[in-house]
């Protein structure tokens, strides 16, 4: 049994340590707004953050996690910078079929709170790890200038 | 124009054949959905298949397409309310049941979203139905009022009678309305009427995933639920000899390990349990000859295929003689195997007890998934319980029903509910590949005409398994789409298809479907042949276009807006194509830029987009911008081989997708017009290729006849 910190509270997890955040998550605890993709940190659809940064949670086994804060699509709204990205997203109307935007909008939090005015190149570099099947880029990347314009 | 001039025409003509299939399409407009009653009782006013409204006003519309990012629960949703006056703000959206009749798709007489066809194939019934309804709800009014419906309006769910000022809600005529019969021919709003329809209204289901509370299939949990995954015969169509899976059963987590004559599953606590598992296992296959099989050989067998003469299904003039005549003009072209790689990985629930069944899935044809769970489970249709997700992204994937068959017999042997999902690498290994096509085409000008044209494409049959019925006379309608009916004006000119299946490897639709290949190849030999005559690519479309304004006028736009004719730096160069495909017309002017290694980056994508009435206009912008990263990484990356039976591709870092920073800028200029609506889900796809082919050429004088596109042949000096 293992102990976990996720979106604030403290939560028992009884599952082995090797098991990687994203099944804990999913499978265990029924949060199940972070999404499986590819299972080897290639697109980016199970991005959550770690202490305030961006990680693909299917790689990182929870017994790596240890004290640190894990945040979920699920409490996103509770930071300034995941609000500024959930309404820039509806605003623009980013989404199409919707399962890979849990992890671009944990990405686009990330980038912004640590970059309130990202330049393209800054939206390259923390988005081209989250792969859109669909192929909302364009309206990703306005929706990020968008909600860093909102300050 | 022959008998196979269009895949509607062909479709309805084919399918009012097919005895077990409904054509003619009419929305019943009573009694039809259960009702529990009529009288003055009546809990609810449910006048046909998709509207619902009870006591208290909620009006719950009931959507026949599935939503899978085309926007189309709206989109639905939009024409019901607009038709029956229905307060958008409070409509409740519900998926259909499934129900191969009630929820039909007119085009192809079974429930399927597919074929980019959604808003035209339902744009009249479903108007039809609402405007019933709404005439149903007036007459009830007006009987309670004793004055004239004429003299009644609708708006905002309520029944308004302006000269005496009182107004009724909906909810509160349900009982009578139910004993109104419906209007012989209900009167359909006029356009400039409309509230809704052309408006951009914001999509109903995003704000729910924005913040993870959106459910796919593959986040239900019902409880007791347990966690399972799979590996089927890494061969296409092998056989499963022998397991151990002594290790497997040590995994912690891991509660069985189940065989079957083509996969094994494992189930456990979780899904990495279940993973850990099958990695465990010690799995002899028998690979049922097939481990023969590889990219190079169905290449050859393509190519040998597209020799032979095939099933004619388009002839205009006598396309002999023409050839035989001016400047001789041929080509051969190759399209890969694509895998479809939605980024929600395949995945189904199910329980299944001795007398009863439910099913947790997203599927494109879920009428076809309820028999699938009838002959798989033996139990009898009412017994069985559907719940129809958001899907992950479809694409095409999600119209066969492989992966609800394999969950229902991994299901039969587990006691309780039972999630099944694929690895990514078990969806990469075990789609239904896009067909490989070779097509060639030969044709002949004349001071400066194309005077013949024959189109040969060769390949599987992606109907001819899907829809039997609608496979007739040797010509697979899809394979030939957008080769028949050209925009252009030739003369003489003959569509050949030649039916060729590659041993062992599955194929399917794939977004963009026939026309993919079709657009792509017929695009680019327009292009070559604007150059044979040293004309300008755009002046030599336009010039063959007088026939079909709507794509002329398109062609224009899209030029002027894309910076037609304007200089560039070199290996800078533009591409245009056009295209009728799903019945909107497109033309798309392309900019790409090719290193000296021959790496291409799109620099710009600018698209016309005439799709007839815009029921959502935003909708068919984004529907274009995404189909066309989705069709410019096929062009640029899509490959999937084969080698000794299995397919190499495993997951994303081999089978690539266009991320974030290779995406082009994308413009999209709609045209309004009154128009009948047009398909646009897959158009952007399928708009893709050809501009960007053409735009290479234009940068490096190099001709793409074969996909994806190989920097090699572009490159100024050799890579080391």
């Amino acid at each position: 049994m293992l102990e976990l910190t996720i979106n604030g509270e403290k939560r028992s997890v009884d599952a082995s340590p090797d098991t990687p955040l994203l099944w804990a998550l999913r499978d265990v605890l029924g949060l199940t707004g972070t999404k499986f993709g590819c299972g080897i940190a290639q697109c980016g659809a199970c991005t959550v953050h770690v202490d305030g940064k961006a990680v693909r949670s299917c790689v990182l086994p929870i017994g790596a996690v240890g004290e640190r804060a894990v945040t979920t699509i699920e409490a996103i709204d509770g930071t300034s910078a995941g609000r500024k990205i959930q309404k820039a997203w509806l605003d623009l109307e980013v989404i199409q079929c919707g399962y890979c935007q849990s992890g671009q909008i944990m990405s686009a939090t990330a980038l912004l709170a640590a970059t309130p005015s990202p330049s393209d190149a800054d939206i390259d570099a923390a988005m081209s790890g989250n792969i859109c099947r669909c192929g909302t880029y364009v309206r990703i990347r306005e929706a990020i200038k968008q909600a860093a314009k909102a300050g | 124009m022959t008998e196979a001039t269009s895949r509607r025409t062909f479709l309805q003509v084919t399918l009012a054949s097919g005895a077990a299939l409904l054509v003619g399409f009419h929305v019943p407009l009573a009694g039809a959905a259960p009702s529990k009653g009529g009288g003055a009782g009546a809990a609810r006013f449910a006048p046909n298949g998709f509207i619902r409204i009870d006591r208290e006003g909620a009006v719950t519309l009931i959507m026949p397409q599935v939503e899978m990012g085309q926007g189309v629960y709206t989109s639905i949703a939009m024409i019901l309310a607009e038709e029956l006056d229905a307060a958008w703000d409070r409509v409740r959206l519900e998926a259909a049941p499934p129900d191969q009749a009630l929820y039909a798709n007119p085009i192809f007489g079974i429930q399927v979203t597919g074929n980019s066809n959604s808003i035209r194939a339902f744009w009249t019934p479903l108007r039809e139905a609402a405007a019933s309804a709404r005439a149903m709800l007036v007459q009830a009014a007006a009987q309670r009022w004793q004055v004239s419906p004429a003299t009644c309006v609708t708006q905002q769910s309520e029944v308004r009678h302006p000269p005496s000022g009182r107004t009724l809600a909906y909810g509160a005529l349900i009982a009578e309305a139910t004993r109104m019969a419906p209007p012989k021919d209900p009167q359909l709003k006029s356009p400039q009427d409309f509230r809704l329809i052309g408006k951009p209204i914001k999509r109903l289901d995003t704000p729910e995933k924005v913040n993870g509370k959106a459910q796919f299939s593959i986040d239900v949990v019902p409880p007791g639920v347990k966690f399972a995954t799979l590996a089927a015969c890494p061969v296409f169509g092998g056989r499963l000899v022998k397991v151990g899976d002594q290790a497997a059963r040590q995994v912690p987590g891991v509660r069985d390990v189940l065989s079957f004559d083509d996969f094994v599953a494992v189930v456990a606590d979780t899904t990495w349990a279940a993973k850990q598992g099958i990695a465990a296992l010690d799995i002899t296959w028998d690979d049922a000859g097939n481990g023969v099989v590889d990219t190079a050989t169905v290449s050859k067998q393509l190519r040998a295929a597209s020799l032979r003469t095939g099933v004619t299904a388009q002839a205009v003039g006598d396309v002999d003689k023409a050839l035989g005549t001016g400047e001789r003009f041929d080509a051969t072209y190759e399209v890969p195997l694509l895998a479809h790689a939605a980024m929600e990985p395949l995945s189904c629930t199910a329980h299944v007890t001795t007398d009863s069944c439910e099913i947790w899935v997203g599927s494109q044809v879920l009428g076809v998934a309820q028999e699938a769970a009838v002959k798989t489970t033996g139990l009898p249709a009412q017994k069985i319980l559907f719940h129809n997700l958001y899907i992950g992204g479809g694409f095409g994937r999600r119209l066969d029903v492989d992966y609800v068959i394999k969950a229902l017999r991994i299901a039969q042997r587990v006691s309780g509910p039972v999630k099944v999902t694929w690895t990514r690498e078990e969806d990469m290994q075990h789609d239904v590949y896009r067909p490989t096509y070779v097509s060639r085409v030969a044709a002949s000008l004349v001071d400066h005409r194309i005077v013949g044209w024959n189109y040969r494409v060769a390949g599987s049959s992606v109907i001819a398994r899907f829809l039997p019925v609608a496979f007739k006379n040797g010509v697979d309608v899809d394979a030939v789409d957008c080769a028949v009916d050209l925009p252009y004006d030739i003369p003489n000119l003959r569509v050949e298809y030649v039916r060729e299946e590659p041993l062992s490897v599955p194929t399917g639709f794939w977004r963009g479907v026939g026309p993919n290949n079709n657009v792509f190849v017929v695009e680019s030999c327009i292009d070559e042949l604007a150059a044979r005559t040293g004309r300008d690519p755009y002046e030599f479309r336009h010039a063959l276009l007088a026939g079909t304004p709507r794509l002329q006028a398109a062609l224009e736009l899209a030029a002027e807006k894309g910076d037609w004719g304007k200089s560039l730096p070199p290996r800078v160069g533009r591409g245009i194509a056009v295209q009728t495909a799903f019945k909107s017309y497109i033309a798309t002017v392309t900019e790409v830029e090719v290193d000296e290694y021959g790496l291409v980056r799109v620099r710009r994508v600018v698209c016309a987009v005439d799709a007839g009435t815009a029921v959502n206009p935003d909708t068919i912008v984004a529907q274009i911008q995404g189909g066309m990263i989705f069709g410019l990484t096929a062009a640029l990356y899509g490959r999937v081989t084969v080698q000794n039976g299995r397919v190499q591709q495993s997951n994303f870092n081999d089978y690539r997708i266009m991320r974030m920073n290779e995406a082009p800028q994308i413009e999209v200029h709609v045209i309004r017009n009154g128009e009948a609506p047009g398909g646009i889900g897959e158009a952007g796809t399928t708009a893709a290729a050809p501009a960007l082919s053409n735009a290479v050429f234009a940068a490096t004088g190099v001709r793409v006849r074969t996909l994806p596109i190989d920097p090699k042949l572009l490159a100024k000096r050799p890579t080391a």
